[in-house]
């Protein structure tokens, strides 16, 4: 059993996977917008070890894939060559930081076979090199875009609760706005009245953007809260008569204390995020082909034939799964913590 | 009673701010509806500002916004570019199936949330609890867009169920019993899935409330008196855990909403959401702003309901 107050274990999985994404060039096998126009939707590549002829390989290797005669997207291997899987090999060019390029990836195998760990989709694009690098948009998207939310929130709270008096009328009043509408609702009607048809560089920019701004409020009334209250501490009040500058009780005593609410705030505001931009680019309204995060990835679902019969179409889904658990057991424990201390 | 005025005259002073706040954003963005117009070649430049003269397109934005509201007094909501008629009779049938939808799913969300909630807080810390718990949290880390999709499969793999949509072909032959059975059956999955969404949340705030009151003096005493468990906890702690659920019932509204823009989407349920989705690539801008309001209007009832509920619930609320 898993003790929910734990805060190492959450942390280390999203360390992992945010390590994952973030090093999506070299774990890839390809770049994440090559093709494959003869092989749309491959299976899931099966590694051997035993060729045909019951001999062993120590080294592992793939088959290469023949059409299913009569069917579209249906494959047989092709036993009769062994295309061994090589580790550190050159391939794609990526980018590693900046205008630092490279080609050596972690694995590959010799061409014309293709290793496609979590099969293929519909262009015969590897979904394991889609997956990570659409981590690298849907991941970072929710994040930047909660750290927005939360220096705005910041800001607006801070000054909401420490000025009071009409600033404090006009900013909370403005917040019960933004909070009286359904979000998504609200994301929607945001995201309907900016251009639709842009580089999904600028579709992340301003995704981000959209959805960090739409987000400010709850956390400015969380801040504003414990300003308020701490505003009134006899420490503070002694601090302001000994002459202290409204910076300087900022930094020193106020905003110290908002800490523990940010941080939860974020732990719950990032997986909302994450999902705001799925759900965005799932209905085409957010990073657009052939960039791929994991909202336009599962687009295709959207057709039955694909729905039906790829089931590894879901596994940007359900890859998911283990990054929303990994917050809301760390929003849990922070949430814990701050009540204990 | 001077209470519930002032509910309303706050909500409609929020719906009030909603379609100022959404036309200060129209003001904001590029383009609109003609601008797509303007590549077709058969559509000269004059002709577009007619157009856009005709819709009062061209008009300064307080212009544009008072037109606007009297068209709301007069209950047409402004002009929908893409299906040239008023906005109101558009929204109002979207309206009643976005209802069909999310007034079960808050139903059953509750209905299941509370025994659940009510029996995991009674044996804090137990076998049954934990399992509760770890199901629960699994649930909150499944995106509602993942279970939609799989509702989606199985259906589609069975056959049992029908997928998409609201009503079958040749729907108005059939009798009202038959007619009731086709709608129930489309309305399943969509149900079970915003029912599941939403269901997390709400069970962890029952218990939390429910082992809040469990730990206060009075139930103590009660249980010193001899009172039966299962009487205490839906006699004693369940009513005075009420008032945090009550306001509860008034928020999982609008996350509701939110879920059900994208269920409906998924399953082309014909509600507010493929409505809004629709005019958002279309820039169908009255069309999006009513469906703002509508969704922002659900929202405002369902607080005044919750509100009117934690009236009855709390003399003392009443005695104020």
């Amino acid at each position: 059993m898993i003790k929910t107050s734990t805060i190492s274990l959450p942390l280390l999985l999203l360390g992992f996977i945010h390590l994952m994404v973030l090093s999506a060039g070299f774990l890839s096998p390809y770049d994440y917008a090559s093709q494959n126009r003869a092989l749309p939707f491959a299976p899931p590549t099966t590694i051997h070890f035993i060729d045909s002829h019951g001999e062993w390989h120590f080294r592992p290797f793939v088959y290469g894939l023949l059409d299913q005669p009569g069917s579209f997207g249906f494959y047989n291997e092709d036993r009769k060559h062994v295309y061994p899987v090589r580790f550190f090999v050159n391939g794609d060019e990526y980018k590693v930081i900046g205008n630092v390029t490279s080609h050596l990836h972690l694995f590959g195998v010799t061409e014309p076979a293709r290793i496609f760990l979590i099969g293929a989709d519909g262009y015969g694009r590897d979904q394991f090199s889609r997956l990570l690098f659409g981590g690298q948009i849907s991941l970072f998207a929710g994040l930047l875009a909660a750290s927005l939310s939360l220096v705005v929130g910041l800001g607006f709270g801070v000054v909401a609760g420490f000025y009071g008096k009409w600033t404090d009328e006009i900013i909370m009043r403005l917040a019960e706005l933004f909070l009286a509408l359904p979000w998504l609702y609200l994301l929607f009607a945001v995201r309907a009245f900016l251009p639709l048809h842009i580089s999904p560089t600028a579709a992340f920019m301003l995704l981000v953007l959209v959805i960090g701004l739409v987000g400010w409020a709850r956390p400015a009334r969380l801040v504003r809260g414990i300003v308020l209250s701490a505003k009134e501490r006899n420490y503070v009040l002694a601090g302001r008569n000994f002459g202290a500058s409204d910076l300087y009780l900022l930094r020193c005593h106020i905003l110290p204390q908002t800490v523990g609410v940010v941080l939860t705030q974020a732990a719950l505001l990032i997986p909302q995020y994450i999902m705001a931009e799925v759900t965005l680019s799932f209905l085409g309204l957010g990073v657009g082909e052939p960039a791929p995060s994991w909202g336009n990835m599962l687009a295709s679902l959207q057709q039955y034939h694909v729905l039906i019969s790829y089931w590894w179409m879901f596994i940007p889904g359900v890859a998911l799964i283990p990054v929303f658990l990994s917050y809301f057991l760390l929003a849990n424990a922070l949430q814990k913590r701050l009540r204990l201390g | 009673m001077r209470f519930f005025l002032c509910r309303i005259v706050h909500g409609a002073f929020l719906l009030v701010g909603v379609s100022i706040l959404s036309f200060a954003m129209i003001e904001l963005a590029p383009g609109d509806f003609f601008a797509e117009m303007r590549l077709n070649p058969q559509l000269s430049a004059e002709t577009l500002a007619g157009l856009r003269q005709q819709y009062g397109l061209d008009q300064p934005l307080p212009v544009r916004y008072l037109h606007w509201a009297r068209s709301v007094a007069r209950g047409e909501f402004g002009f929908s570019f893409a299906y040239n008629t008023p906005v109101a009779p558009l929204l109002w049938s979207r309206a009643r199936n976005t209802l069909l939808l999310t007034v079960p799913a808050v139903l059953f969300a509750w209905l299941i949330a509370v025994p659940i909630g009510v029996g995991s807080a009674a044996r804090q810390g137990k076998w049954g609890d934990r399992i509760a718990s770890s199901g629960i949290t699994a649930l909150l880390a499944i995106p509602e867009l993942l279970l939609a999709l799989g509702f989606l499969l199985i259906s589609l793999r069975t056959g049992y169920l029908p997928t998409g949509g609201m009503l079958s072909v040749g729907f108005s032959e059939l009798g009202w019993w038959e007619k009731f059975k086709d709608v129930t059956a489309h309305l399943a999955i969509p149900v079970a899935v915003l029912t599941l969404g939403s269901l997390p949340i709400l069970v962890r705030h029952v218990r939390a409330t429910m082992l809040e009151v469990l730990q206060s003096p009075f139930i103590n005493a009660a249980r010193a008196h001899g009172i039966s468990s299962r009487r205490l906890l839906f006699r004693h702690v369940l009513p005075a855990a009420l008032n945090p659920l009550i306001s509860l019932f008034g928020f999982s509204i609008a996350g509701l909403l939110s879920a059900s823009l994208l269920v409906e989407v998924v399953v082309s349920w014909p509600g507010l959401g493929p409505l809004l989705f629709e005019a958002i690539l279309g820039r169908d801008l009255y069309v999006v702003i009513g469906a703002i309001l509508f969704s922002t209007m659900f929202l405002v009832v369902g607080t005044l309901v919750s509100d009117l509920l934690l009236f009855a619930a709390d003399p003392r609320i009443r005695a104020q």
